[in-house]
């Protein structure tokens, strides 16, 4: 019963060939070893989103990320020059962790003119170049110059920031972030100041967390009981089905239709949705007056609600044009585990009503996400048990079918640049 | 006790309700017996509709205390909303032992 065209070839899936439509090995997913190979092939490679310039309003800005995968944390900071750096938050005489407040381990963000460090003092100017050492003369030929901090490759797309701790790399990131990124641009991203952030730590493997959010067919089923109970199985019989997907290099994006926002027949919804009219798929009225960009709603459809970017390897842009968005950042701690970010950003409400109306859509959010990294964690540990390894995925499942071999292709290429024997993990090949 | 509006001295009993943060108040209906959200929503949730008209007339940025008070009560309708109106019980259903913290949220 399908409600919207899918290519000529007959499937999403198909209409890019060299996805195939096998079986799906997950066994890049509950290995140690092929994690510890991404580490190096996909998150030292890649450009990575670590915040928005609003965090950086003014000269002496600055915020601290962990950075777990890659082992180490960063200070990103708007210098005096008015540019966005970034440098690995390490003082350059004995490694002391540079900034940081009580816990070490947590992120920290604030204003300063420098920073200086807790240990021996050392202060170092908001580009980077160390400008004081306690006690200089007992040093032996220390040339300050030659001790700034460590710079990591720092610049913005549309305000948001990323780095790249690919010393070797050639790729801007304007470039790297592809038709999507270019399609994108003009969004009203930099009126949606109104900001609600969450984070988990969740037992499972980054990529689960981008599966989960790539592909809607898990919504009526998971979700059912968010919904009032006529409404919930009507939903379940009608299914899922995507406006339209398309992929970008590593990147790609699913477009869905809205019908909920406003929903055709208010009774589909919780009365306190009807009050404020607001949900899930954010506040029914429109506060901005701006043009869509080009890349939203590639099938240009008139039910058009939504569409989802996905970012290689760990960030998500959802707009829901043109109040608000949504983004999501997943940050490997291990094989089997991830820290997730979830942030909703929106158009600073006028008055108490819309104020209602935005912390409805965030609690919302926050109810369904908890369901969705509840079951990862199933899925997590039972994939581990091995009792099964290849896995059908459905049309409606072609990001993820292009996010795995993504990942399988980053650390295939990885191991080919490597000279030696390369480690054999059979999701590899 | 926080105080509310003349207007709506018919909610003060339910003033533990006005929490500044979404932690608080979450943590405030997962402690909650499904009668006592039940209690509360029965008394707010008729109200909504005078309580943000109220509202509306303030500068959202400089409202009054007992403004504010009322608006926290409100966000804490919307927290409960949903064991009441679809669940029937505090916590979403599969959610276990999952957890999402909200570490950044609006000041007002």
């Amino acid at each position: 019963m399908p409600h919207f065209a899918k290519p000529a070839e007959g499937s999403w899936t198909e209409h890019y060939p060299d996805l195939g439509t096998a079986l799906v090995n997950y066994e890049d997913s509950i290995s140690p070893e092929f994690y510890e190979l991404e580490r190096e092939a996909i998150f030292r490679r890649t450009w990575l989103n670590v915040g928005r310039v609003e965090q950086v309003p003014r000269v002496g800005s600055y915020f601290t990320k962990e950075i777990g995968v890659l082992g180490t944390s960063i200070v990103v900071v708007r210098s005096a020059s008015d540019q966005i750096r970034a440098f690995h938050n390490i003082c350059r005489h004995r490694g002391n962790k540079l900034v940081w407040n009580d816990f070490p381990r947590e992120e920290t963000s604030g204003i300063c003119r420098q920073f200086t460090c807790k240990y021996h003092g050392w202060r170092y100017g908001l580009d980077g170049g160390l400008t004081f050492v306690q006690q200089e003369g007992e040093f032996f030929d220390l040339d300050k110059a030659d001790f700034g901090l460590v710079p990591v490759e720092c610049d913005a797309w549309e305000g948001f920031i990323f780095v790249n701790f690919d010393r070797d790399n050639a790729t801007p990131l304007r470039d790297y972030l592809g038709e999507f990124g270019r399609g994108l641009e003009g969004y009203p991203f930099g009126e949606l100041t109104q900001v609600y952030k969450y984070r988990a730590e969740v037992g499972s493997n980054w990529k689960l967390f981008v599966d989960a959010f790539v592909e809607f067919y898990h919504a009526p089923v998971l979700h059912a009981k968010q919904a009032v109970a006529d409404e919930s199985q009507k939903l379940q019989r009608y299914g899922y089905e995507a406006l339209a997907y398309q992929l970008d290099g590593p990147h790609g994006m699913v477009s869905s239709w809205g019908g909920m926002s406003p929903p055709k027949d208010v009774n589909m919804v919780k009365p306190i949705e009807r009050k404020l009219r607001s949900g899930l798929f954010g506040p029914w009225d429109d506060y901005l007056d701006a043009e869509p960009p080009p890349a939203l709603n590639p099938a240009r459809s008139p039910v058009w609600g939504m569409d989802s970017f996905h970012f290689f390897p760990n960030f998500m842009v959802l707009p829901y044009f043109p109040n608000w968005v949504i983004t999501y950042n997943y940050w490997p701690t291990s094989y089997n585990s991830h820290i997730f970010e979830g942030a909703l950003l929106f158009v600073p409400p006028r008055n108490a009503f819309e104020r209602l109306q935005q912390e409805l859509t965030a609690v919302t959010f926050k109810e369904y996400a908890l369901q969705d990294g509840n079951t990862l964690e199933a899925t997590q540990t039972m994939l581990e048990s091995r009792a099964v390894s290849e896995f059908p995925l459905n049309d409606q499942e072609i990001l993820l079918r292009h996010l795995h071999r993504t990942a399988r292709q980053y650390v295939a290429d990885h191991q080919r640049r490597q000279p030696g024997t390369p480690v054999q993990i059979s999701a590899v090949s | 006790m926080p105080t509310l509006p003349p207007e709506f001295a018919d909610l003060e009993p339910f003033t533990d309700w006005c929490l500044r943060t979404e932690a608080e108040r979450y943590a405030k209906r997962l402690a909650s017996s499904m009668d006592e959200m039940q209690a509360f929503y029965d008394a707010a949730f008729p109200r909504l509709e005078d309580a943000y008209t109220y509202l509306n007339q303030f500068d959202l940025h400089a409202l009054p205390e007992d403004a504010t008070q009322l608006l926290w009560l409100y966000y804490s309708l919307v927290n409960v909303s949903f064991p009441v109106e679809v669940w029937r019980q505090p916590r979403v259903p599969d959610s276990g032992a999952a957890s999402l913290d909200a570490v950044v949220e609006p000041a007002v």
